[in-house]
């Protein structure tokens, strides 16, 4: 994760107490569409995802003293860009050890953008069964997306500009829960095809998509 | 974290980054063998070849399931059923298949080196799977795999790999990776078969098989590879297995959770006896398992990458990043694409 840059100025949209609070609503608003957590499992998008997953387990837990399967998912197997970069980040395991089959599953990711990731969790999703429903909840819709798809449960709606980067941090791997807006890519200009905003290297999928 | 090298041409050279990015993208790639659909669409409308031109079951069928589990079209060609047998040279084989565009090619060979000569002759990744006896890269990193599975760590462990060494590829391979990951690795064998020039790469020598394996944390089993052999190594098969075939009595002196590898094909009763090849130190079938998951990963990270040339805006990406490629092959896809 890079540092502040000194000619980008950063907005933050949420704190902790934001994050945590949003979190809150969404583990709450989950139990009662659902009418209880009977048959749901949670799977976190790596990386991050996994991170707001766990935390959605745990206040699920609280609420309705029983705990919910988790399970992560790395899909950069299943990405429509992977030939796009020079290379790419280290692939990370995959875990769902439970069956998916007959259960509802509700996906969490931190940003939502293109829908382009959700579309390829959705397929990876597919590979390990047929679940009865997927949801999908994200801590932040940004909009702009290239692909038919929108989230269940959004802890935030954030009205941005396309060549705007969203910046999660999470306590988890950052050591501090934030949410903010950097106005510009460093390079976007140089780097950009087709308007769409590129992924630098090192950024991971902080971005979101 | 990245590897970016063209080509897995050996282990020779690596740096321990790059063997650990190599591993770690194989361990993620495991559960996907476990699935019930055991398939991602990662390398869908790639083609990777397998030329093998040296009998091989194991290896061919290791690459030829990592690909397909990687949704690659795979098209295998073997000795008997390619033109070599027609007498066309390795480099013409190289630039015919290069003007079918695939995608990689994973080359066995007889000679030394061929992968290398392959390499410039054509612009897709090259994956070597055995050329003579000189490397097996991805047979050393899903041994790798398997010890760091085991013992949790690679750095500090002492490595004892015994017999054919002069013929072995495996255990050149090996000899690196475990070096350049921290190990002491031990060679034992008998003179003829492990030679002094070894030490020169950072092997222990030892001709006695009990002081070979004394404290060791993993023993590494060779083949008696009798095809390659021209000369009289030792005196009979007999007493060889005498001196060293590895026995309940040999395990005894290695450290109390040794751990067995064997690259197979085994010789049962030669360098390897049954209780000690099915007993409980034995790994061996966890490195075939892990051999699936080592070849996807590397298949994964040298051809998901990049679409070499194929279209106008990624075909200046492709020669800015392929530094290594030869003239020869730029001017030989100029004209494939017609420029």
């Amino acid at each position: 994760m890079s540092e502040d840059i000194g000619h980008a100025p950063r907005r933050v949209i949420m704190d902790a107490a934001g994050v945590q609070r949003a979190l809150v609503r969404i583990a709450h608003e989950i139990v009662e569409r659902n009418r209880g957590v009977d048959g749901l499992g949670i799977v976190g998008i790596r990386s991050r995802g996994d991170f707001l997953a766990r935390r959605l387990q745990s206040l699920i837990e609280r609420l309705e003293g029983a705990q919910v399967p988790y399970g992560a998912m790395d899909i950069t197997l299943y990405r429509d860009d992977i030939h796009r970069g020079a290379d790419h980040p280290l692939v990370q395991i995959t875990e769902i050890p439970w069956e998916v089959d007959g259960r509802t599953v509700l996906l969490v990711d931190d940003v939502l953008f293109t829908g382009r990731t959700v579309r390829a969790a959705l397929d990876a999703l597919m590979d390990f069964g047929r679940p009865v429903a997927i949801q999908l909840a994200v801590l932040v819709d940004r909009g702009h997306r290239e692909l038919p798809i929108r989230a269940d449960y959004v802890g935030k709606n954030l009205p941005t500009q396309r060549t705007e980067n969203v910046e999660v941090r999470l306590s988890e791997s950052e050591g501090v829960d934030e949410v903010a807006i950097r106005p510009d890519w460093p390079n976007a200009n140089a780097a950009g095809r087709g308007g769409r905003v590129p992924e630098p290297a090192g950024r991971g999928r902080a971005q979101g998509s | 974290m990245l590897f970016q090298r063209p080509h897995l041409l050996g282990l020779e050279g690596l740096t321990a980054d790059e063997l650990t990015f190599l591993l770690d993208t194989a361990e993620s790639f495991k559960e996907v063998s476990e699935r019930e659909i055991k398939k991602v669409p990662a390398l869908r409308g790639r083609t990777v070849v397998n030329l093998f031109f040296e009998p091989s079951t194991r290896t061919r069928i290791s690459f030829e399931i990592a690909a397909k589990r990687l949704s690659a079209d795979t098209v295998s060609l073997s000795t008997q059923a390619s033109s070599a047998s027609k007498g066309e040279t390795l480099a013409d084989t190289a630039r015919n298949l290069a003007a079918m565009r695939p995608d990689a090619i994973v080359v066995r060979h007889p000679s030394s080196g061929a992968p290398d000569l392959l390499a410039r002759h054509v612009d897709c990744p090259i994956i070597n799977a055995g050329d003579g006896a000189h490397e097996h890269p991805t047979q050393a990193l899903l041994d790798l795999l398997t010890i760091r599975e085991h013992k949790g760590r690679i750095e500090g462990l002492t490595v004892a790999i015994v017999g054919d060494l002069l013929h072995s590829r495996v255990g050149r391979s090996n000899l690196h990776g475990l070096r350049t990951m921290g190990a002491r690795v031990r060679f034992v064998g008998p003179p003829t078969l492990v030679s002094p020039h070894f030490a020169e790469l950072g092997a222990e020598l030892v001709h006695d098989l009990h002081e070979g394996v004394r404290d060791a944390d993993v023993i590494m089993m060779l083949r008696i590879q009798r095809e390659r052999m021209t000369g009289r190594y030792f005196s009979s098969l007999n007493e060889y297995s005498r001196l060293y075939c590895l026995s309940a009595d040999a395990v005894a002196k290695a450290k109390e959770d040794v751990i067995i590898l064997h690259p197979g094909p085994m010789n049962r009763g030669v360098e390897i006896s049954s209780t000690v090849a099915d007993g409980p130190y034995s790994v061996i079938m966890d490195q075939v398992t892990n051999g699936v998951a080592v070849r996807m990963a590397t298949l994964f990270v040298l051809v998901g990458r990049r679409r070499s040339g194929k279209d106008k805006d990624e075909a200046s990406d492709a020669e800015e990043s392929g530094a290594m490629e030869q003239p020869e092959a730029v001017l030989l896809r100029r004209a494939a694409t017609g420029e």
